[in-house]
């Protein structure tokens, strides 16, 4: 296609040149009959080539299109994306519902299988997009729709929201883990358990924290008494690569600084600072460093 | 007039203040018409004055204005974006930048500096003393001007709207558009709405009944032709975004539910209003700049355009076809597989009027004997610099391609290379031609040439990489990106660019400033044109032709011997103008034009008050429309003199029939 477009535009813009370096030297010629039947039969001769070259165009881009779109096979597994301001919800559909996995901002699935994600949107327009892996589609709210992706090397591949949807439409990224079918089991079974209990005092503490505190009037934690569904599900938060949807990588000193300030990183994010005590601060960051 | 070339070095001509049309004419006549057409002066003759030119010249200098502006705020993202997670502009800000980037160049430069142009133009190219309807004419450039003052007025206090100029709902919505912000943008379309249907009308009445006889449509100049499709489009176009606007300040304002999901609305259907509007509106832009480029061409080849059938044609489909390609904006959307097939049918379609022009250019230019003066080099330019975002164009009409690439800055290249490339140039290089006629002096050449090279290099240098960019994965309107993504090094490229452009933009300024007092006398014709506006002296009178030429060929004034066929019998006491027939152009009766009001620009006033105050309180529309019953009283209340002679008339025409 680009290739198309080069040689077309060097032939118009030859052309072009030519025309004027020619008039140089022929400045005084007056306008024959002859060279107005020779400038009528080029003018025709380029549009009956660039006619049939934008038919065969429009026939490849169809024959493409029809390929691109169609699904190999049957979904191996269907993928639940929500756009949110400025995150992406994820969650493994399965019959069962406790074997749901619910999750934020990464998307894990295996090598070469097909992966249906479907998409819907919790607030305004975002678009799914992981360049590597497929083209756009819309999260739109009020409509349904799905799109397959597949990848065929194992590798991270990086998605980033590509509707405006807002303040920090630049800060809206999402990771998609391709792995093998084994690693893979690996991970969503692990992610189907609840939190572990807290094995020491401190991360007991950090626990208390954040059930009694401000964290749980958004985020869920499963097994414990936070389950608010406002903000991204954290019972696995120390698995994941990076925090604020792609914003920052998952470092503990990270972690702190985002649970205090949050609007420093992401201005307008809808996470609130949180003024939080030295000692707690530190008991929650042990405890949510526990949610492996 | 005969084609005469120029000389190849440009010496001023010799200074024609006698206007070309009859010599015939004693001075008391033509004071009498001075008098007449342009009756009232000073401050309040400026304000009241419903001349096209100086409707045309206000229009042109505030368009002007807010190229500036938007061309100030894209250059504050060309910082921002400069190198990766740079802090200068934070979110809201540049979320408010960008989107009155967008809204600035689409609604308050683009479309109405070309239309502008055309109200200065069209009335002079078609031989005629005025537009159809000179109050609305005044009342459409007022409207337009507090529409972009409220606008600003809003920006700079920290109220700019901020969901981008496209304003998707539910972004822009009662329940994520926080503020005022999405009301500012809701009313300032309403604003340029009313201007741009008025613009329009006059377009469409104008060419159709007032052109000069003799000028029929196969003889019409092309940029007459060029106005005349792009103000039928208008009417289409801005009939859905006035819509869609509407429905968003409803929703907004007294809680409609049009676009709310949860309430039954839709989300696409604003996308779809929207750019049922804003894919035309590009070749509303667009298909003036044609227009330009085929008289530049004409003038400076010496010869009449190759094929003006096909041009006409071409024009008329490009119309046409541009109002079947909106869906192409949301092939990420989930409009179904086979009826994206159309649109990308339609959108490559498109591509073959343009085409047709472009192959015709280059075999008048092949044909005729270039005369390089600035303005054929920016039409040059145009055909280089727009080819790319033609052909990028093309490339995006594919779903599959579009799909990656949309909202990515590859489009943002593409279409800066469409709009600049496309529009920009051609107008510049409009600016170089007409800025004689306007001013009667003429621009420098020298800075021409700097301005051209800089402009052209900057554009290249800035929109470029962005392509490079958009397939590396650089999605639009984000303002800011992290380093490890490496889009840092063609980011400051392209700014870059952006002050390449800048310095291209300063010198035209500098050149279009000085030239006013220093520029060389350019008398009535100073390129040899053929066109019937170089038939009066520049600037022209506020009158025009002393009598309407007749025009005998499609080569306007090249056609004519030493003398210029006229019809005569319009009253010089009185504002007449000449009505001829829309198809054969024979003359069909004398029409009086409205003399000066202030009606216009109280009116445009309080339209204003009441849109402005609509956002505050729905008690600003019944208060406002109420208000307007004043300027409609003045404008409706008859002129004295006019009211006198009428009825003079009006008894001279009763006694006749009763002596009958």
């Amino acid at each position: 296609m680009v290739a198309v477009a080069v040689v077309t535009y060097i032939l118009v813009v030859g052309a072009l040149f030519a025309v004027i370096r020619n008039r140089r030297y022929a400045a005084d010629d007056p306008v024959s009959p002859g060279r107005h039947e020779r400038a009528e039969r080029s003018v025709k001769l380029a549009v009956l080539v660039v006619v049939p070259v934008l038919f065969l165009f429009l026939l490849y881009n169809f024959a493409v299109a029809r390929n691109v779109s169609r699904m190999p096979d049957g979904p191996l597994l269907t993928i639940d994306v929500t756009g949110h301001q400025w995150w992406c919800e994820v969650a493994y559909e399965d019959p069962v519902p406790h074997n749901i996995v619910r999750t934020a901002n990464e998307i894990h699935i295996p090598v070469g299988k097909t992966v249906m994600i479907k998409l819907a949107s919790h607030d305004v327009i975002h678009s799914f997009w992981v360049p590597n892996l497929s083209g756009k589609k819309d999260l739109l709210p009020g409509h349904k729709d799905a799109i397959w992706i597949r990848a065929d090397k194992p590798g991270i591949y990086r998605g980033q929201c590509a509707e405006f949807c807002g303040l920090e439409h630049a800060k809206m990224a999402l990771f998609v883990v391709a792995e093998s079918a084994a690693e893979f089991t690996k991970w969503i079974e692990h992610q189907r358990e609840p939190a572990p209990t807290p094995a020491d005092s401190l991360t007991a503490k950090g626990q208390v924290v954040f059930e009694t505190g401000p964290c749980a009037m958004c985020h869920t934690v499963a097994s414990t008494r936070a389950a608010a569904t406002v903000g991204p599900d954290l019972t696995h938060v120390a698995s994941r690569m990076t925090l604020a949807a792609g914003t920052l990588p998952n470092t503990r000193g990270n972690l702190g600084g985002w649970i205090v300030d949050p609007q420093t990183i992401k201005p307008g994010a809808k996470m609130p600072a949180n003024s939080l005590e030295p000692k707690d601060l530190q008991a929650l960051l042990a405890y949510l460093g526990t949610l492996k | 007039m005969t084609a005469q070339p120029l000389p190849d070095e440009f010496v001023p001509a010799t200074p024609i203040d006698e206007v070309l049309l009859p010599p015939a004419i004693d001075e008391a006549d033509r004071a009498r018409l001075h008098a007449t057409w342009e009756p009232v002066i000073g401050l309040v003759g400026w304000l009241k004055s419903v001349n096209h030119k100086s409707v045309g010249k206000r229009y042109i200098c505030a368009a002007l204005v807010f190229f500036l502006l938007g061309g100030l705020e894209a250059a504050a993202m060309r910082m921002q974006l400069s190198r990766p997670e740079n802090t200068l502009i934070g979110p809201d800000l540049y979320n408010q930048i960008f989107t009155m980037h967008g809204t600035t160049m689409m609604f308050l430069f683009a479309v109405p500096i070309m239309t502008a142009i055309g109200i200065y133009l069209v009335p002079l190219m078609i031989g005629t003393r005025n537009v159809a309807f000179p109050r609305l004419n005044a009342l459409g450039f007022w409207v337009y001007l507090l529409g972009g003052i409220f606008l600003y007025s809003f920006f700079f206090s920290n109220t700019g709207p901020d969901a981008g100029w496209f304003a998707y709902v539910p972004l822009s919505g009662p329940q994520y558009g926080m503020g005022k912000r999405v009301d500012v943008y809701a009313q300032m379309v309403t604003f340029t709405e009313i201007a741009a249907l008025i613009a329009a009308l006059e377009a469409v009445v104008t060419i159709c009944k007032m052109r000069a006889p003799g000028m029929t449509w196969g003889r019409l100049p092309l940029f007459v032709w060029s106005q005349l499709v792009t103000a039928v489009m208008v009417m289409f176009a801005m009939s859905s975004v006035a819509t869609a606007s509407i429905m968003l300040g409803a929703d907004r304002l007294i809680a409609t539910q049009f676009f709310n999901p949860a309430e039954g609305g839709d989300v696409l259907l604003w996308q779809h209003l929207f750019w049922f509007f804003g894919h035309p509106e590009v070749y509303i832009i667009f298909i003036p700049a044609l227009g330009m480029v085929s008289q530049i061409v004409t003038t400076f080849t010496r010869r009449p355009v190759f094929g003006y059938p096909a041009m006409v044609a071409a024009l008329i489909a490009t119309g046409t076809i541009g109002f079947g390609l909106w869906v192409h904006h949301m092939f990420s959307t989930s409009v179904h597989q086979l009826g994206q097939s159309y649109f990308t049918a339609a959108s490559t379609m498109i591509s073959i009027p343009t085409g047709v022009q472009i192959f015709c250019w280059i075999a008048t230019l092949w044909l005729g004997r270039p005369i390089w003066r600035t303005p054929l080099l920016f039409v040059v330019g145009f055909i280089v610099v727009f080819m790319i975002g033609g052909l990028s164009g093309v490339m995006l009409a594919s779903v599959p391609f579009d799909v990656q690439a949309t909202d990515t800055y590859f489009v943002v290249g593409h279409l800066h290379y469409v709009l600049v490339g496309g529009a920009v140039m051609p107008l510049i290089g409009a600016f170089y031609y007409w800025y004689p006629k306007v001013t009667g002096r003429m621009m420098s050449e020298r800075l021409g040439l700097w301005n051209f090279w800089l402009l052209f290099i900057g554009i290249n240098v800035t929109f470029f990489p962005m392509h490079i960019l958009g397939l590396r994965g650089m999605t639009r309107r984000i303002y800011t990106y992290q380093e490890f993504l490496g889009w840092g090094t063609l980011n400051l490229i392209a700014t870059i660019g952006a002050v390449i452009i800048v310095a291209g933009m300063a010198v035209f300024a500098v050149n279009f400033f000085m030239s006013l007092k220093t520029g060389a006398i350019a008398g009535a014709n100073p390129w040899g044109a053929d066109t019937l506006e170089w038939a009066t002296t520049s600037p022209p009178p506020p009158y025009n032709f002393v009598d309407t030429p007749v025009v005998t060929s499609r080569e306007g004034l090249w056609a004519y011997g030493d003398e210029i066929p006229v019809v005569t019998g319009l009253h010089t006491d009185r504002p007449e103008v000449l009505i001829t027939s829309t198809m054969t152009t024979e003359p069909a009766y004398r029409n009086e034009l409205p003399t000066p009001t202030i009606a216009p620009l109280v009116m445009a006033i309080i339209i204003a008050g009441m849109l402005a105050a609509a956002i505050v309180t729905p008690w600003g529309v019944p208060i406002g429309s109420t208000l307007l019953l004043v300027p409609f009283y003045l404008w409706a209340w008859p002129d004295k003199a006019q009211h006198q002679r009428n009825l003079r008339e009006q008894g001279k025409q009763d006694r006749e029939s009763e002596a009958a």
